[in-house]
């Protein structure tokens, strides 16, 4: 399979949406291009398994490497494993559910699915890629069309919130480049500096280069999906942001960095990763728990959800940090899970907003009545969140739990003790939300005329729960396809480092 | 699979429910709107028709080898592989005590459905209550036939959102909402035990499976069984703490103190849920843990001791606090968290094999006659709810002359908690008893006088309802209620009637060897006895109107009054919820996040805008160009930095 093909498609949507006219165009195309993709990405897991079960057992499959500029050994090299062709398939599933919430998107529509579709293609690029250059390129092409969508369409204090989203995520990738930088100029192969995932895996660096760039890349990283005490851009940005574009910052954007963590600065600096635990452990612990109970505290379900994605992100690098395999398979399973749910949960947000106009909890109150359907996904979401056997949540987290309880140290034991007690203050704010929202007598009268899901809502809740359902009723698929990928990675790691 | 095992319909007996929830949760709205009873209670009657010819297949056909009960894996699929030896299967184990929970959670079940069908007519969400009541059905069979530890904790918490589904079902109830969290969250907490608990087994003994599991920890030989008792944490071994914490998770589940105060509240659901869920399957789903790692818990004595405690202490305490209540299904459900102290104690009073295991026994034997009375108990009083409107017992009194069935049918319930001869619950209770006063003579006097306790407050409730006073005039004219709610009545007063002669004893042992127990009259003269005295005392003092209760009430003063607010356990919880979480860390962690680490990123932010405008005497303002900047300087820095290391 032509993996070049999963960029090319959202690009060619992307434009054509540009010569569309009227409403009605623009989001057929866009939903037409969205349906393209979501088809090529299941399709790629076909292709993927085939591949696989024929006994390839090579870490990247339908690799293409093409010199980009040959000065700086640059190279468009793009190919797949099971951790990206599961980033794939979760991209695929909000980009559909993510334009089929902005289906009466009436202001400027044009320039809005144009941005979302750029979005997703600066996502299919990021996870294809395995030249860190090339990775890096397509990482600001997803940043910039997030400032453009909260600042024109979104709500509240929406310039402060794009600024600040911008200019931390921007930060970020500055880490980041720097630390790719660093790699770059100390790599040597055949006499040239490398950009190559690949070829940079197969050297051993030096541990005090690695121990000085790594902080860079996994911070810069970290900055996008969350890391404790750069997550302030989550909630400012998810709430002021519409809700396409909540769904692709939670769903999508928080995925880049976690994925990058693992993939870039755990991977390909090992000894670092090692030195470092204790560390990200710390920071994610802090941030499991500390945004659980902030999170508590919330009124506005926008906020509330954007806080416990800093909880929930939080396991990512706890997984990351704890260096077992079934740890670093509870990070990725935790991605793809926290990115459909969070998705979920902003589009029942987003359709509760849009009908209410208002989103604090205390006007709220007795949904379930007037709106079923949406009051029900509302619901589903938060069982998610909360970690609720049958659907994806609960798989990802207690695979990080188990993973983390291999490793045998004491602290790393209290911390994941710590983790596991955010369970609990999950539970919390999950009812407290859900109880007071839809729940309880209806609050204002206005609500009693309020119209259910449309068929578009639907479609895109539908979805996203089959997701859900798929990965927590049957995880054992999913296992099998990343598991291969994080064994790579994991006896990458036997190969430069001794591990208790 | 080989295509010899016998035992595959096992598998429809979750199954059937959880198609019926996923029909009727999916459909029933639209297509069900009326049929979903019938819908539902009929896939139940397969079931329990299946559960009980399993029952039948396990204890007379193929389930001894030489005279012992074996676990039967009937089937075990991968779920979900963590490493190569540990994984999560989904199995299904067969073996003494979940054939018995089998039958016990799908009759039961049964009979809800049916009285459902009368007592939710009319409901508006009537395809939604028996999609819910599927789904517990599923859950608590897939619970009891886990043969995986985290099988069965992602049973355990199907169950508990099953509950809170139903204990919120009416969810335009303020109190029900609030009483659905709590439950939740409560047993959440406990679950969290249950949780770490499992790392814990699971990280010594190598493996999730029970069976792997259980041999493992029991085998003194073996490396696991050495390393989970040499290691300690505060001066207990990991096995203790391994077993204590998983208990929690029980203890959350069957309202033990002091984890108990999520169960009087779920009383907010509706009663036929009350009963199922609240009574008779889900509440004993802890006690039913400590049993299925019985032999493990048999090699620690210290986690046993705290098991016995937690089961004694919770059975006297509920008991006293049933004495002074008014709301009757608070009552039932104080009696229920008092009856399961009883098996809990009996457990933990019980050792591995032979006559030393009486208390085992004896406990599975009261979980099964407890699900018949009290399930009982429960429906009589929704029958008597749905005539009178009312939950509380003051707007009751003189029911026996409109509703003859429920009347008798509470009667039999309630001699038969109270443990009088020949009703079921004097036999499951006589051999408690038995195995306390062999083992420890404290647990021993405390169970006496809390069943002497029980009869007395029972009776009390009795008369409240029955006899007291006249018929209420709010009561409804209509007399009794339909044939639907009545059957259940019939079947389950017959069951809790003739359940004591079902012969547990053979077939349901720590051991799976039968158990030869007979009634010693002796050692049975002075506990029947204390029973009749709370009775007559209950008969002096409530068979008919009079100021004697009051009395006695403002005699006691405020031992009565601390009583009766249930020793304010609720309120201690509450202040430390509200006002330590609450206020002195979530609030906190809020305001710092807004203040402090979102003010530093701010700060960092304006300091980046006014050095820029200094630099550069930038006068756009535009995000785009301090992002340009901003960008260019940490660049500018990488390559300083890359020169510095390179040279």
């Amino acid at each position: 399979m032509n993996l070049s093909l999963l960029i090319i498609l959202p690009t060619l949507t992307a434009i054509s949406v540009l010569f569309c006219k009227g409403l009605k165009q623009v989001r057929t195309v866009s939903l037409i291009g969205a349906s393209a993709q979501f088809l090529s990405s299941v399709g790629l897991l076909m292709v993927y398994w085939k591949e696989r079960a024929a006994g390839n057992g090579s870490q990247f499959l339908f690799e293409t490497n093409i010199s980009w500029f040959a000065p700086l050994n640059i190279h468009y090299h793009v190919g797949v494993d099971g951790i990206s062709v599961a980033m794939i398939l979760l991209t695929a599933f909000v980009v559909i559910a993510g334009v089929l919430v902005s289906w009466t998107q009436e202001t400027l529509n044009k320039e809005f699915f144009f941005l979302l579709l750029l979005l997703s293609v600066g996502a299919y690029g990021y996870f294809l890629s395995l030249d860190l250059f090339t990775l890096f390129f397509f990482l600001e092409v997803a940043v910039i069309p997030k400032y453009l969508l909260i600042g024109i369409w979104g709500s509240g204090k929406k310039e402060y919130s794009a600024m600040k989203l911008a200019l931390m995520l921007m930060a970020g990738s500055a880490l980041v480049f720097v630390g790719l930088m660093g790699l770059y100029f100390n790599t040597h192969v055949n006499g040239v500096h490398s950009f190559d995932m690949v070829e940079i895996s197969k050297l051993h660096i030096d541990p005090e280069i690695q121990n000085l760039f790594f902080p860079f890349a996994f911070v810069g990283f970290g900055i996008f999906t969350a890391l404790f005490p750069f997550h302030t851009w989550v909630p400012d940005g998810h709430s002021s942001a519409p809700t396409a574009a909540s769904m692709f910052l939670a769903g999508i954007s928080m995925k880049l960095g976690g994925y990058g963590c693992l993939r870039v600065a755990t991977y390909l600096m090992p000894d670092a990763a090692h030195y470092y635990a204790p560390v990200i452990i710390l920071l994610a612990t802090i941030a499991i728990i500390y945004g659980a109970f902030a999170t508590m505290m919330q009124k506005d379900l926008k906020y509330i959800n954007a806080y416990s994605s800093v909880s929930h992100c939080g396991f990512v690098l706890l997984g990351i940090g704890m260096l077992t395999q079934t740890s670093i398979n509870g990070a990725v399973l935790q991605m793809v899970s926290h990115g459909l749910m969070t998705a979920l949960f902003f589009a029942a947000i987003g359709m509760i907003y849009s009908r209410t106009h208002t989103r604090m909890v205390q006007h709220l109150g007795g949904l379930l009545k007037v709106m079923p359907f949406i009051s029900t996904i509302f619901v589903i979401a938060g069982l998610c969140s909360l970690g609720l056997p049958g659907f994806s949540g609960f798989v990802a987290e207690v695979t990080v739990f188990v993973g983390s309880w291999q490793n045998p140290d004491q602290w790393y034991r209290l911390a994941t003790i710590l983790a596991c007690a955010s369970i609990v203050v999950t539970a919390v704010y999950i009812l407290r939300a859900a109880g007071r929202s839809v729940m309880g007598p209806i609050t204002d009268s206005h609500f009693n005329g309020l119209a259910d899901a449309s068929w578009s809502e639907k479609l895109a809740a539908g979805i996203l729960i089959t997701g859900i359902v798929a990965i927590g009723v049957a995880p054992f698929w999913i296992y099998q396809l990343i598991g291969p990928g994080t064994e790579f990675i994991v006896q990458h790691f036997g190969k430069f480092v001794t591990l208790k | 699979m080989s295509h010899m095992n016998p035992y595959v319909y096992i598998a429809f007996i979750p199954l059937l429910p959880l198609f019926v929830f996923l029909l009727l949760g999916l459909f029933g709205r639209r297509y069900f709107k009326t049929s979903s009873g019938t819908t539902g209670t009929i896939s139940l009657l397969v079931t329990a028709a299946l559960s009980i010819y399993a029952a039948y297949q396990y204890f007379f056909v193929s389930g001894k080898t030489d005279g012992v009960y074996q676990k039967i894996i009937a089937m075990k699929y991968t779920w979900l592989q963590f490493s190569p030896n540990v994984s999560i299967d989904m199995g299904i184990i067969l073996d003494p005590i979940s054939v018995m929970m089998i039958v016990v959670v799908s009759f039961v079940s049964l009979m809800v459905h049916i009285f459902s069908l009368g007592y939710m007519k009319g409901e508006e969400r009537f395809a939604t209550y028996f999609a819910f009541l599927s789904l517990f059905t599923f859950s608590m069979l897939g619970l009891v036939l886990s043969s995986n530890i985290f099988q069965i904790y992602i049973f355990w918490e199907l169950v508990g959102v099953s509950s809170y589904l139903l204990i919120g079902f009416y969810f335009e109830k303020p109190s029900a909402v609030a009483a659905s969290k709590k439950a939740f969250i409560v047993t959440r907490f406990a679950d969290l035990g249950f949780l770490v608990g499992i790392l814990i087994l699971a990280f010594y003994s190598g493996t999730l499976d029970f069976g792997v599991l259980i041999s493992r920890l029991t085998s003194l030989q073996s490396p696991e069984f050495l390393a989970i008792t040499s290691a300690s944490f505060m001066g207990a071994s990991m096995l203790t703490w391994g077993l204590v914490l998983v208990f929690i998770g029980g203890a959350g589940k069957s309202a033990m103190f002091p984890l108990h105060v999520w169960l009087p509240d779920a009383m907010e659901g509706p009663t036929p849920v009350s009963a199922l869920i609240h009574a008779a399957t889900m509440v004993v789903a802890g006690v039913f843990l400590v049993a299925r790692l019985f032999p493990v818990f048999c090699f620690d004595p210290s986690a046993l001791q705290v098991v016995t405690y937690t089961g004694v202490f919770s059975a006297l305490i509920a008991a006293v606090i049933a004495c002074t209540q008014t709301d009757i299904k608070r009552i039932l459900a104080f009696s229920t968290m008092s009856q399961i102290g009883f098996m809990m104690f009996a457990l933990g009073v019980s050792q591995y094999g032979g006559e030393q295991g009486l208390g085992y026994m004896a406990s599975m034997f009261h979980l099964f006659t407890h699900a018949f009375f009290k399930s009982l108990l429960f429906l009589c009083a929704g029958a008597v709810i749905h005539l009178v409107h009312s939950n509380n017992m003051k707007d009751m009194g003189g029911l026996r002359k409109i509703m003859p069935v429920t009347h008798i049918s509470f009667l039999i319930a309630c001699l038969a908690i109270s443990g009088i001869p020949p009703f079921s619950g004097f036999f499951s209770k006589e051999d408690i008893l038995l195995a306390a006063y062999h083992s420890n003579k404290l647990v021993y006097a405390i169970a006496v006088f809390t069943s002497a306790l029980t009869a007395f407050y029972m009776f009390r409730l009795y008369y409240a309802i029955f006899w007291s006073k006249g018929v209420p005039s709010s009561a409804a004219p209509h007399g009794e209620a339909a044939m639907s709610m009545k059957i259940p009545l019939v079947i389950l007063a017959v069951c809790s009637l003739l359940g004591g002669f079902v012969p547990i004893a053979s077939w349901v042992t720590s051991d799976g060897l039968p158990l030869h127990t007979g009634i010693d009259m002796a050692f049975s003269a002075l506990p029947v006895l204390l029973a009749l005295g709370g009775i007559t005392l209950a008969t002096y003092l409530y068979k008919s109107e009079n100021d004697r209760p009051e009395k006695i009430a403002s005699s006691l003063g405020s031992f009565y009054k601390l009583v009766y607010h249930k020793f304010y356990i609720d309120e201690v919880y509450l202040f430390i919820t509200k006002k330590i979480i609450f206020n002195c860390i979530g609030a906190p962690a809020a305001w710092i996040d807004k203040h402090i680490v979102d003010g530093f990123m701010n700060l960092l932010a304006s300091v980046t805008e006014k050095i820029s405008y200094l630099i550069k005497g930038m006068q756009s303002g535009k995000l785009q160009n301090y992002a340009l900047y901003f960008f260019c300087g940490i660049v500018g820095l990488a390559v300083l930095f890359i020169y510095i290391t390179h040279n």
